[in-house]
């Protein structure tokens, strides 16, 4: 682990001033559950951390459009867990507690859950290359493990996968994420806060250097009717997924008022089309639609090897997700 | 003689639970002697090739760093005349840290921080600079180097063959042609290798605190490195935090921590990160080929069985995994073939029932194909085929309860429900399949020595030099004590894990309760006799003319005929003679050469497939097991439970994932190497038959700590077939494999 | 990558079993660190150190967490309970003698995180379904493989509404 050195701030001013003034070696930490393991392997060297645990950010609370805030610092574990959070959004419960372990639950945040980084072997041993950790230096699974890599939207300078569960349901659900820096508030819609690779996978979002993640914001909608997230893992528990699906469907009668996919463990972020479900709405719910529909969803898919069984694994997924959505 | 002493067999605590519970219980890494300072391990990235600069000057520039120890600075005292061999080294050199500037494998241990905290070492070893001159030609694949395979001298000869398999192979109309691969495993114990080594300058001694799964191990070690009298290394293990073998051998941390006690003259503690856990000994990838063939009935005409092990480059790794085709089924017509490839990697290392999981998971893997290309019910082939000796050897069993096993086991399963063809049991989107194998371990013995002492105040203190890595030896020893003594349990206390305790084998093999409870009971045994002689001096009213084959040693009391009493305190304290001591060296009875003496199973599995996503789920286990005499029947169930819980993660989870590009471990963490967790654990159903046996030892008890997983893998593998009629012959069966 | 030379240190005060208790440390020790090797609370152990095993899991505010990746710093003023605070006196906690009756371990070495996390489950309310029991207990390995004596230990510890704390 490096040598650091580390201040807790008060306020969200006091911390994107700090993380301003400082290089860019600094980091927020909050859960600090990837951050510290990150740490300890020597992938992340900050010299400097933010503790922003004291920041008022610790509440889940109701929007005045009947949405729901959750609050940057909130735990994983109390997120699922809230009443109205298991009421309303009951994907995203489900896609949480499928997540990491009872304890990580408990300390990860949510705002640390949009940051964590990827499982790919090669980015977590310093003694291979790897654009992400290292730019320029070359992109080891390509040629090498890739069984978990990305099948979907990936480049040739890097292949990894975005290992949240969270995320996943949080694309589906059209989160916004509400973020503060040097220059001010912003919000960002969810699909658009995590990137894909492209010529720098060494930036795993569209945050700008210094900005902090405040809360998560959901729309009312939350699809507790018919919904199902579907995590396909190499073991029940305390696994990251090799293909999972967060499924939403509105449904009238037999027919699609409203379809929403996300996948997970496929691409460098949540993979979700909603081009593609507009061409849904209206059709009826049945298997060949939803088979339709997967086949869209992953048009243009690619393995590299280990990983080409996710191509048909995904597709599967998706169809098993929709359906058990709409037998809900 | 009487002993009417219900201890053993009966369902017993373990007499260390309450220290484990509280945490109280210390292991290695919990000594903190006075001036302590902490080591931190640096690894080599590549795996063959040179190290060309090490370049130490900013880590010794961080304040609180003591030293940096790599080759160039090692003492010359531990190149010259050392003998890094230990007792349970493979014929070969044995790996020698810092002795050189040469990389042997990726991993290799090449410089050590010494500091004043945990914390300071570790971050100064990541500012140690290395340059390599790599040689590029990293070969790590078993499978891609079977032509490299060699067989010598050093390795053990397989049984002679027997007939002519390959004639009767020829012959026969229903035959099988299948070949096995399995990846590295490793073991993974929670507590990593540990070491708090302390050298007195002044008597020259070393006082060490080691993980390890016998102090003779470890002393030993130290001894021949250090060229050392043996007396002057004491080791001491008392808690060991799992060990699976990997605790059979020392790790090289013991190495680093007493040398850098030694030039340093101060307590060195050296604590392994987990990914250092994958740095040594492993189970060795492993490929094997069968023929087999039946004839119309089922009976076997022949069998075939090679196998290709893993190697290091500097060590020969054996392991027994073709004996057991010859054993486990009569057939006349048996060839049996084994061989190494050395790679670029660590010497493997004995792992959970190392050889016989693995062997046995091919043959009972090939006789399910040979039952369904037969078409007869997998346990029926076992039973028509039931070895009523030992072919290998031509000896007769000294037991052999596995009909019972069979039977025990079928019926609880629930087998007769099984559905002979594949993908014909399904409920919703879940294929259910049934598989079954039959399990089989060594019942050994080693010599062991113990020491009895038993005070005024009426407490034994019974000791060997031997370990409990959880397997339950502080209760199972002291069970056989208070039993053979007459004492309640309470009343005994059994100490293990010192160097300077009576010499014991290592804790492996399954063979602690069948050694060293051998020599337990027979020091218990001399107790009594000597008990009864003092009797005789302080009590000759009662004892002057009685025989000790009349006597009953019982609650503390030592009784005769008449129902006259007096009680062992009362003895001891009637002169000053007070305590009594004893000590024994026990070893395996003569007669028992003349007999095979194994452990048997019949492992029962229950499978849920999902059709569409291939995720395994392992719902239920039945294991029956005949293991002798079980001591205590709580503990020896725990070890079953375990040794199942291993074989569902060798069959779909465990892989060690190797780049072989550079022979790096890639999943060297406990997030990506995959061993069961509480979910994948449902109903286990542990049944021990009957089985009388008095040839195998005293006890009559065969040891449990590897039967449990043997067959496991290859049950579920059978049931997987079963379920999905897919045939996976590579291990793990990932769902990707099934898709 | 600079390096420095003298890494800073801060007196941090911790909630340890009941007790107050100060502390001089650098930010780079971590909770588990300091229970070990400061206090000498060797009860809670290191299995991994990267949140991968459990083996180090302490009751925060009632709540397990990974004490490996916590920081001790950031641990001021909350209420750290160890496996060495769940005893009263010479009373064993209910888990605790619940994980003897049912030989729910082997080596042991797991067991203090193993505890500490049921209790943090029964401080939860959680676990009413032997799945759930399964899945919540997950995040702590037993390489032993005593899961099926510790899901009855647990699955006691629910049904007879045992209540967590500390």
């Amino acid at each position: 682990m490096n040598n650091f050195s580390l201040t807790q701030v008060d306020s969200a001013e006091e911390a994107v001033k700090t993380a301003r003034l400082s290089t860019e070696n600094n980091r927020y930490i909050a859960g600090g559950t990837n951050l510290i393991d990150l740490m300890k392997y020597r992938v992340e060297n900050p010299d400097h951390l933010l503790d922003i645990n004291r920041l008022n950010f610790s509440e889940i609370s109701s929007l005045p459009d009947n949405g729901l805030r959750l609050g940057a610092t909130v735990t994983n574990a109390d997120t699922a867990y809230h009443q109205e959070v298991q009421k309303n959004y009951p994907l995203l419960a489900k896609a949480i507690l499928s997540g990491a372990s009872t304890q990580l639950r408990n300390m990860a945040t949510d705002g640390g859950n949009l940051m964590q980084r990827t499982r790919c072997y090669y980015f977590y041993d310093t003694a291979t290359p790897c654009n992400k950790r290292e730019p320029g230096s070359g992109c080891s699974a390509l040629e090498g493990f890739n069984r978990i890599h990305a099948i979907l939207g990936a480049s040739e300078k890097c292949i990894a996968t975005h290992p949240s569960d969270m995320c996943v349901a949080l694309a589906a659900l059209d989160a916004t994420v509400q973020v503060t820096g040097e220059s001010g508030s912003r919000s960002i819609p969810i699909l658009e806060f995590h990137r894909l690779p492209g010529d720098h996978p060494e930036k795993d979002t569209n945050l700008e250097p210094g900005e902090l993640i405040t809360a998560i914001d959901l729309p009312e909608k939350g699809f507790s009717q018919h919904f199902e997230y579907l995590k396909v893992r190499d073991r029940p528990s305390y696994a990251f997924a090799l293909v999972s699906v967060a499924a939403a469907l509105e449904i009238d009668g037999s027919t699609i008022k409203d379809i929403r996919v996300s996948l997970g463990g496929v691409a460098h972020k949540p993979w979700r089309l909603p081009e593609v479900e507009q061409q849904f709405i209206d059709q009826q719910a049945t298997p060949q639609t939803f088979e339709a529909f997967a086949e869209k969803l992953i048009a243009g898919a690619k393995g590299y090897g280990d990983n080409d069984f996710k191509i048909k694994l995904a597709k599967k997924s998706i169809v098993r997700a929709l359906l058990t959505a709409l037998e809900k | 003689m009487k002993v009417l002493n219900n201890i053993t067999g009966v369902a017993t605590t373990r007499v260390d639970g309450r220290k484990k519970v509280t945490g109280t219980a210390p292991y290695t890494a919990e000594f903190n002697p006075a001036n302590l300072v902490h080591g931190y391990i640096v690894n080599s990235t590549i795996s063959t090739g040179t190290i060309t600069k090490i370049d130490t000057t900013k880590a010794l520039d961080v304040a609180g760093v003591r030293e940096v120890f790599t080759h160039e600075n090692a003492p010359l005292s531990v190149k010259i005349n050392a003998d890094y061999s230990d007792p349970m080294a493979p014929p070969g050199s044995p790996f020698r840290p810092l002795y050189n500037d040469q990389i042997l494998y990726n991993g290799q241990p090449i410089a050590m921080v010494v500091a004043d905290t945990f914390e300071t070492a570790r971050y100064a070893a990541g500012l140690i600079e290395v340059a390599y001159n790599t040689s590029g030609k990293s070969t790590t694949n078993i499978k891609d180097n079977l032509d490299r395979a060699f067989t010598d001298d050093d390795l053990p000869d397989p049984p002679k063959p027997r007939g002519n398999a390959k004639k009767a192979y020829q012959e026969s109309e229903i035959k099988i042609e299948a070949a096995y691969l399995q990846p590295r495993e490793y073991h993974n114990p929670m507590e990593p290798f540990a070491t708090v080594a302390q050298w007195d300058a002044d008597e020259e001694r070393f006082l060490i605190y080691d993980k390890i799964q016998g102090v003779a191990s470890s002393q030993g070690y130290i001894a021949g490195i250090f060229n050392m009298e043996k007396e002057k290394v004491r080791v001491l293990s008392e808690f060991v935090g799992g060990g699976f073998g990997s605790g059979l051998r020392p790790q090289y941390q013991l190495f680093f921590a007493a040398m850098a006690a030694k030039v340093l003259n101060l307590p060195v503690k050296v604590v392994m990160t987990r990914k250092q856990m994958f740095s040594f000994g492993h189970r060795p990838a492993c490929f094997q080929e069968f023929k087999l063939s039946t004839d119309k009935n089922g009976k076997l005409t022949s069998i075939q069985h090679k196998a290709y092990g893993e190697t290091s480059q500097f060590e020969k790794y054996t392991e027994t995994i073709v004996d057991w085709s010859g054993l486990m089924y009569a057939c006349e017509n048996v060839e049996l073939n084994y061989k190494l490839v050395p790679l670029d990697v660590y010497t493997p290392n004995d792992m959970r029932a190392p050889g016989g999981t693995t062997g046995m998971y091919g043959l009972e893997c090939a006789m399910d194909e040979l039952a369904v290309k037969a078409g007869i019910d997998p346990l029926e082939l076992r039973l028509i085929n039931y070895a009523e000796k030992d072919q290998n050897e031509g000896k007769p069993f000294s037991s052999k309860e596995l009909k019972a096993c069979y039977s025990r086991a079928a019926e609880k399963f629930g087998w007769k429900n099984r559905k002979a063809e594949p993908r014909s049991h399904k409920e919703g989107h879940t294929l259910i399949g049934y598989g079954m194998a039959t399990g089989v371990w060594e019942a050994l013995q080693q010599k062991a020595s113990a020491k009895a002492i038993f005070t005024a105040e009426g407490h034994l203190t019974v000791s060997a030099a031997t370990a409990d890595i959880g397997t339950g030896t502080y209760t199972v020893m002291a069970q056989i004590a208070a039993e053979t003594v007459g004492l309640p349990l309470e009343h005994v206390t059994f100490k293990l894990g010192d160097s300077t305790l009576p010499k014991s084998p290592i804790e492996g093999g399954s063979w602690t309760v069948s050694s060293v409870g051998s020599a337990v009971k027979m020091v218990c045994v001399s107790l009594r006799e000597k008990i009864y002689a003092r009797a005789q001096e302080t009590h000759p009213e009662l004892f002057a003319e009685s025989m000790i084959e009349d006597a009953r040693f019982e609650k503390g009391e030592l009784s005769i005929r008449d129902g006259r009493a007096v009680s062992f305190m009362e003895i001891l304290n009637a002169d000053e003679r007070k305590s009594i001591e004893t000590s024994v060296n026990s070893e395996p009875a003569e007669n028992r050469d003349n007999y095979s003496c194994y452990t048997h199973s019949c492992v029962m599995v229950e499978v849920h497939v999902d059709e569409d996503l291939g995720m395994i789920r392992v719902p239920r286990v039945v294991n029956a097991i005949a293991g002798g005499k079980i001591i205590n029947p709580k503990t020896a169930e725990s070890q079953i439970l375990g040794g199942v819980t291993w074989g569902i993660g060798m069959a779909i989870e465990e892989e060690g994932m190797m780049d072989d590009r550079e022979g790096r471990i890639m999943n060297a963490n406990l997030a990506e190497y995959h061993m069961p967790i509480n979910a994948d654990v449902q109903e286990i159903d542990v049944i021990f038959v009957e089985e009388k046996d008095e040839i195998v030892n005293p006890l009559g008890a065969k040891g449990l700590g590897e039967i449990g997983m043997v067959g496991t893998a290859a049950a579920i593998a059978n049931a997987v077939y079963n379920a999905t009629g897919k045939r996976i012959r590579e291990l793990p069966i990932t769902l990707d494999k099934l898709l | 990558m600079e390096y420095k030379n003298y890494p800073e240190t801060h007196e941090i005060e911790l909630q340890l079993n009941g007790t107050s208790q100060k502390l001089t440390i650098s930010p780079w020790t971590t909770l588990l660190d300091a229970l070990r090797e400061y206090f000498q609370l060797t009860g809670t152990k290191k299995g991994c150190d990267h949140g991968q095993c459990g083996a180090c899991t302490v009751l925060v505010d009632g709540k397990a967490i990974n004490s490996c990746l916590s920081l001790a710093m950031m641990q001021q003023g909350k209420k750290i309970t160890t496996v060495e605070g769940l005893a009263q006196g010479e009373n064993l906690h209910p888990v605790q003698q619940a994980f003897i009756e049912h030989d729910a371990f082997q080596c042991g070495y797991c067991t203090p995180g193993q505890i500490c996390s049921t209790v943090g489950l029964l401080n939860m309310k959680k676990g009413n379904t032997p799945e759930e029991i399964r899945d919540l207990m997950s995040g702590n390995i037993c390489r032993c493989g005593a899961y099926a004596n510790i899901f009855k230990a647990v699955e006691e510890m629910v049904q007879k509404e045992v209540s967590g704390t500390p």
